[in-house]
């Protein structure tokens, strides 16, 4: 509908800001300026962004605001467009960009021009990914945006920034190797990168299996899914808050979005075969992350220990290929993306505040910050899956979608959310609750308005799309449909693995 | 009006949360964190030095007690007036509502259905935001206001000195919100948030009072123990869903029939259909309603402020499994196995918490055990097919309960926070309306000819006497042994609380009645202790059942338990009674006629004493089963699994084999922006050199 680029627009106003930023003199009224700046660009891209969800149409299952043009001599195609399982992610992104500004607002204080470069450049990587329709377009945007979590990291982080950087870079850099590879060969099978080609083509058996491996190995590294999860909590322990942010609500969230772009579709039938592979990845990390969780010392460790559970839960519901499991999936990582990004924000609260991570550091904290006590309170809980927030529908709907698949898997997966209850109620017992005692903590001050702005919108989105969920859901109803045909056509008819009632 | 109905405690929680908020934001104004001066004494609060003590204990004490010596006073948060009159208030209108649709829907047979937004869509599961009033629900919705507006008053009084008044009432109205959201559900979707709603409303206010220890564990321990039954609960609606397409109850109660007797293959077996959903179903209800096995956190929920145990731990929560197996009915009718095991274990909970309670000490314990035995007889009923005796005694309970909560709360308050009743006795001569009180719910819970608890309890016993499922004689012989344990436990209470000489004497004169907001919910407690057995035996058993419930309780065709109950020898009537009167004898001889009785038998019987003053160890037993495993689980995957194992032989043997090159890269965080930007420009033009050599060959 719209002539002008939009999804262009979206995707590099904030390169146009990062450049301006660039521009800027580095005295303290050029920092200033930094980031007003940083989250008047932020803000627009979000103002536009929504442009996208009124201008959508939620019954097309087709891609939508497609643009293309010929690039570098006709090797690549420069070619964008959004569908029903992107177009909620990309919100995701412009929304959270203007939390994280503000987060970084006063934490923030060494190269505070180059910080906010890196999170517009970020910005403009992340919103690529998930509206890139040419396969090698989409790899430079899904690697790119390593470079400047990796500067995050690094220059900003903590004590240990560096090994935890590399540790991440290790990791993300083996899966985007092999998932290069895979790129190639499907590039001399198809002669195209086009998407929209691609997940029309029948690529053969054999090239499927070592593809879905190959882009499962740059997936599973991103989402992160059990064995290849350890990078995140040195990475999120040593990210600034922001970082973390991005990092948990986003970044992972490409993982996800991986799967349903390219191994389901491009790959169903390696996807058929070895999806009780992922099942058990999925039931491991469930179980085994949240046991871990239980024990951890450290609160952003203890949350990015959740976040894996949380994602065994998507990757368990996307490879149950039914609509709910999809669905479901969709809705957890967007639930997700809200709830550990103001998890992370409320660590980042008291970290600003006493600059320590270590639980056994506080207590008794409602005594002197009922408002911070109250926001997590609603994060944690949401985070438990308690229903009507946001956390139970994504929970509700992949655990009902794979139990018809597979009720071995379901019903493990289900005690996650025993466990999820017990670290996360214990968490904030020994943070919030109790006689507040520690000398350290006697004149700690609630937070401020500018929290108060961050947390707010978190919490009215926690509750509003847990009791009315259907604006995301629909969002993506008809382009998950066309998904699970298209697989089921694909793998020939009904699954032969689902369940059935006997006489 | 059915949203009203619904919606008026929500609205009351949110405007009382809101003043409890933003009093305490003005106690504790909030401040940007000083990041970059650190000097927090910038920030200090001028009234600082009153609050190096820590949190004092802010247990609710009468008008005439002082607080502890040494403990900081709190002024009342601003507004607290407004907000307890505003939720006690919509809770009146709520009630008034109610009672009119009981007659409307009840008694006039109207059904109702009320859509209220969609909830879930996705494929073909479709569930709505929906109110769904028949006779069962109205019975409910009467059942709760009436409670939950009584309690709200008797906490007026109950929290006068509480500075965190706003916020209790708060919780209180969201709790019943919560209930109301349950038993007005048309769908298992609905069901299970209102079911998880009133445990989150449980678990804040147990932890109420959150400097205390305890309370705090004991919140977790709820809310935890209550996921493991809910665990069963989500398993159980996803069976549903698999095996009718839909989580609505018209659409599964309409599937069932069709389903009896067909099996799927569940975790490598083959099981039949409907028992294995009905298990799983009844598994939440286990946790709710604290039976067997999943009961562990109902005794320690009483860290609670007691209105909170009378409302939410005697009378309206803890009674939603009863609820849901009577709303389940279809299902369960049709899951002979199911309902055998329904029985099971409400007989078994009916006799082991009876046992637990002849020898506990601690007022609210022995109340709250009693709950749980009590919960077992509605269970056995629901188990024998005789949904509408479960109902009754649900009914009823919810007054004489309440009303023993209440009263304990009185004693509680009157001996300053004592809730030992070794440290009682003699009350009655200062507390006399407190008493009469108690005695009325002590009959009603006995049995005592012609109280409430006398119709709905020996119904009970009936209905598994006449009952030819196969646990019924199991549940009969459980049920009658348990009515002789509570008239003891019982009667033990009363004497030794309000009965022969005070233990404690400054406690014992200082003793006063309460204010007139907490001794008006006691009177009318009383009365419907009294005769609301009476009023509603026509509703419940015999023909009028079916008449009153029509289809909302669904008995099979071969069903004759109320039939049968009609048919009675006149010394099956009786036995019951006889059961009471010789529990009562017992006690009386225990601790009225010859008190060194029990000392003495505690001595001669020390192990089975210790058995049951340790709650058959439960707890014990759970902590080194699973509480302890889990940590060290926890403990070893994390530093053995994730640490050595993963670690070691992944990234961190691998960036030992290239430290070098890392520690030249390392230079470069020392560098300038520029760098950094230039490093990503290598990069990235390496990465399109790359494309366009292998792109356009």
């Amino acid at each position: 509908m719209a002539n002008w680029p939009i999804l262009s627009v979206v995707t590099f106003l904030p390169l146009v800001g990062a450049l301006f930023i660039a521009l800027l003199r580095d005295d303290s009224a050029g920092v200033r300026n930094a980031r007003w700046v940083a989250l008047w660009t932020t803000l627009v891209t979000f103002a536009i962004s929504l442009i996208l969800v009124w201008g959508f149409d939620p019954s097309s299952a087709d891609f939508q605001f497609v643009e293309k043009r010929p690039w570098l001599g006709g090797a690549i195609t420069y070619s964008m467009g959004i569908d029903g399982i992107s177009l909620p992610f990309v919100i995701l992104t412009t929304a959270l960009m203007p939390i994280c500004i503000l987060a970084s607002w006063e934490a923030i204080q060494r190269r505070v021009r180059a910080y906010m470069i890196a999170f517009l450049v970020l910005e403009t990587l992340m919103v690529g990914t998930f509206c890139a329709l040419d396969l090698v377009l989409f790899y430079l945007f899904f690697e790119g945006g390593l470079i400047p979590m990796f500067l995050i990291i690094g220059v900003w982080g903590g004590p240990r920034r560096v090994y935890a950087s590399f540790k991440f870079f290790l990791y993300t850099l083996t899966g985007s190797v092999l998932m290069l590879l895979a790129i190639l060969a499907m590039y001399w099978n198809a002669q195209t990168t086009d998407i929209p080609a691609l997940l029309h083509h029948a690529f053969p058996r054999e090239l499927q299996t070592w593809a879905w491996f190959a882009f499962l190995a740059s997936f599973a590294v991103k989402l992160p899914m059990w064995p290849v999860h350890t990078w995140l909590p040195d990475a999120h322990v040593e990210a600034p808050t922001a970082g973390s942010v991005v990092l948990a609500a986003i970044l992972l969230k490409m993982g996800g979005y991986g799967f349903l772009r390219f191994s389901l579709p491009m790959f169903p039938a390696a996807s058929q075969e070895l999806a009780p592979l992922i099942y058990a990845l999925s039931v491991v990390a469930i179980v085994y992350t949240s046991l871990v969780a239980l024990m951890q010392e450290d609160m952003k460790k203890l949350i990015a220990y959740s976040s894996v559970a949380h994602m065994g839960f998507v990757t368990m519901g996307i490879f149950a290929v039914t609509t709910q499991g999809v669905a479901g999936g969709i809705f957890q990582m967007i639930s997700h993306g809200i709830i550990s990004a103001a998890l992370f924000l409320c660590v980042g609260v008291v970290y600003d505040r006493l600059h320590t991570r270590e639980i056994a550091a506080y207590g008794g904290l409602v005594n002197r910050m009922p408002l911070y006590a109250f926001a997590f309170m609603v994060f944690v809980l949401a985070g438990v899956g308690l229903p009507g927030t946001v956390g139970f529908i994504g929970e509700f709907l992949t655990l009902l979608g794979t139990f018809r698949v597979n009720n071995w898997v379901a019903t493990l997966a289900a005690l996650g959310t025993i466990l999820s209850a017990a670290y996360a109620l214990w968490l904030y017992r020994r943070i919030i609750f109790g006689t507040l005692e520690k000398t350290a903590l006697l004149r700690v001050r609630d937070i401020g308005w500018r929290e108060t702005v961050v947390f707010a919108p978190l919490i009215v989105l926690t509750i509003v799309f847990g009791v009315y969920p259907k604006p995301v859901l629909d969002i993506s109803a008809v382009s998950v449909a066309q998904l699970i045909d298209n697989f089921h056509h694909a793998v020939g008819g009904a699954q032969a693995a689902a369940l059935e009632v006997r006489r | 009006m059915y949203e009203a109905i619904v919606f008026l405690p929500l609205l009351g929680a949110v405007i009382a949360g809101a003043i409890a908020l933003v009093g305490a934001r003005n106690r504790y104004p909030g401040a940007s964190p000083s990041s970059s001066d650190g000097d927090h004494a910038a920030v200090a609060t001028p009234d600082e030095h009153a609050f190096v003590t820590p949190m004092p204990e802010t247990v609710p004490t009468g008008t005439d007690h002082p607080h502890p010596e040494g403990a900081e006073h709190f002024a009342p948060a601003a507004g607290t007036q407004a907000a307890e009159l505003l939720t006690t208030a919509l809770l009146g209108i709520s009630w008034v509502l109610s009672c009119i649709a009981f007659v409307d829907v009840g008694l006039g047979g109207h059904d109702v259905r009320v859509t209220v937004f969609n909830f879930i869509t996705s494929g073909k599961l479709n569930v709505d935001w929906a109110l769904r009033v028949d006779p069962l629900t109205a019975v409910m919705l009467v059942v709760v206001t009436t409670i939950s507006a009584l309690v709200h008053l008797y906490s007026i009084g109950y929290m006068a000195e509480d500075p965190h008044k706003p916020r209790f009432f708060s919780y209180l109205s969201f709790f019943t919100f919560a209930m109301l959201l349950l038993v007005t559900a048309d769908n298992l979707a609905q069901l299970y948030v209102g079911w998880e709603g009133v445990g989150l409303a449980s678990y804040l206010l147990i932890g109420f009072w959150y400097h205390r220890p305890e309370a705090n564990a004991a919140a977790i321990k709820a809310f935890l123990v209550n996921r493991v039954g809910d665990f069963g609960f989500a398993l159980g609606i996803f069976a549903v869903f698999f095996l009718t397409g839909s989580i609505n109850f018209d659409t599964i109660f309409a599937q069932a029939p069709a389903l009896a007797g067909k099996s799927f293959h569940y975790l490598g077996m083959d099981v039949d259909a409907l028992t294995v959903a009905c298990l799983l179903l009844f598994m939440g209800a286990m946790g709710k309603s604290a039976q067997f096995l999943l009961h562990t956190w109902l005794p320690d929920a009483m860290e609670g402020p007691t209105p909170v145990s009378a409302l939410i731990h005697a009378a309206t929560m803890v009674t939603a499994g009863v609820f849901m197996v009577a709303r389940l009915s279809p299902l369960f009718e049709l899951a002979p196995v199911a309902s055998a095991f329904v029985t099971f274990i409400g007989a078994t909970t009916a006799m082991f918490a009876a046992t637990v309670a002849l020898v506990q000490n601690d007022i609210k314990r022995i109340i709250a055990y009693s709950t749980c035995s009590q919960l077992g007889y509605m269970f056995v009923a629901m188990g024998v097919g005789a949904y509408s005796v479960g109902m009754f005694h649900l009914f009823t309970h919810a007054f004489f309960k309440a009303l023993l909560f209440l009263c304990s709360g009185s004693v509680i308050i009157a001996m300053h926070h004592e809730q030992d009743i070794r440290r009682m006795g003699g009350l009655w001569r200062k507390l006399p309306f407190t008493y009469a009180t108690m005695l009325a719910g002590t009959l009603a819970l006995t049995g005592f000819p012609l109280t409430a608890g006398y119709f709905s309890k020996d119904a009970v016993i009936e209905a598994a006497f006449v009952s030819h499922s196969s646990m019924a004689t199991y549940g009969y012989a459980m049920v009658l042994g348990a009515a002789a344990l509570t008239a003891f436990y019982s009667w033990r209470l009363i004497f030794k609380t309000f009965h022969g000489t005070p233990h404690d004497r400054a406690h014992y004169e200082a003793a006063r009645e309460t204010p007139m907001t907490m001794l008006v919910p006691l009177g009318v407690l009383a009365i419907g202790s009294l005769v609301a057995g009476y009023l509603a035996l026509g509703v419940f058993t015999g023909h009028g059942a079916g008449e009153f419930f029509r289809q909302s309780l669904k008995v099979a065709a071969g069903n004759t338990v109320l039939e049968d109950m009609e048919h009675l020898s006149f010394a099956i009537l009786l036995t019951p009674t006889v059961m009471m009167i010789v529990g009562f004898l017992v006690a009386w001889l225990f601790y009225v006629g010859w008190p060194s009785l029990p000392a003495a038998y505690a001595r001669d019987q020390a192990l089975l004493y210790r058995f049951l003053l340790n709650k058959w160890y439960f707890d014990e037993i759970y902590d080194f089963l699973f509480v302890h495993p889990a940590m060290w689980l926890g403990r070893l995957l994390w530093k053995g699994g994730d640490g050595f194992i993963i670690d070691g032989f992944g990234p961190d043997g691998v960036s030992a084999r290239v430290l070098d090159v890392t520690r030249n890269v390392v230079r470069l965080q020392t560098g300038y922006v520029y760098h950094y930007a230039f490093a990503m420009l290598i990069g990235a033009a390496t990465f399109l050199t790359w494309f366009m050599f292998s792109g356009a060959h």
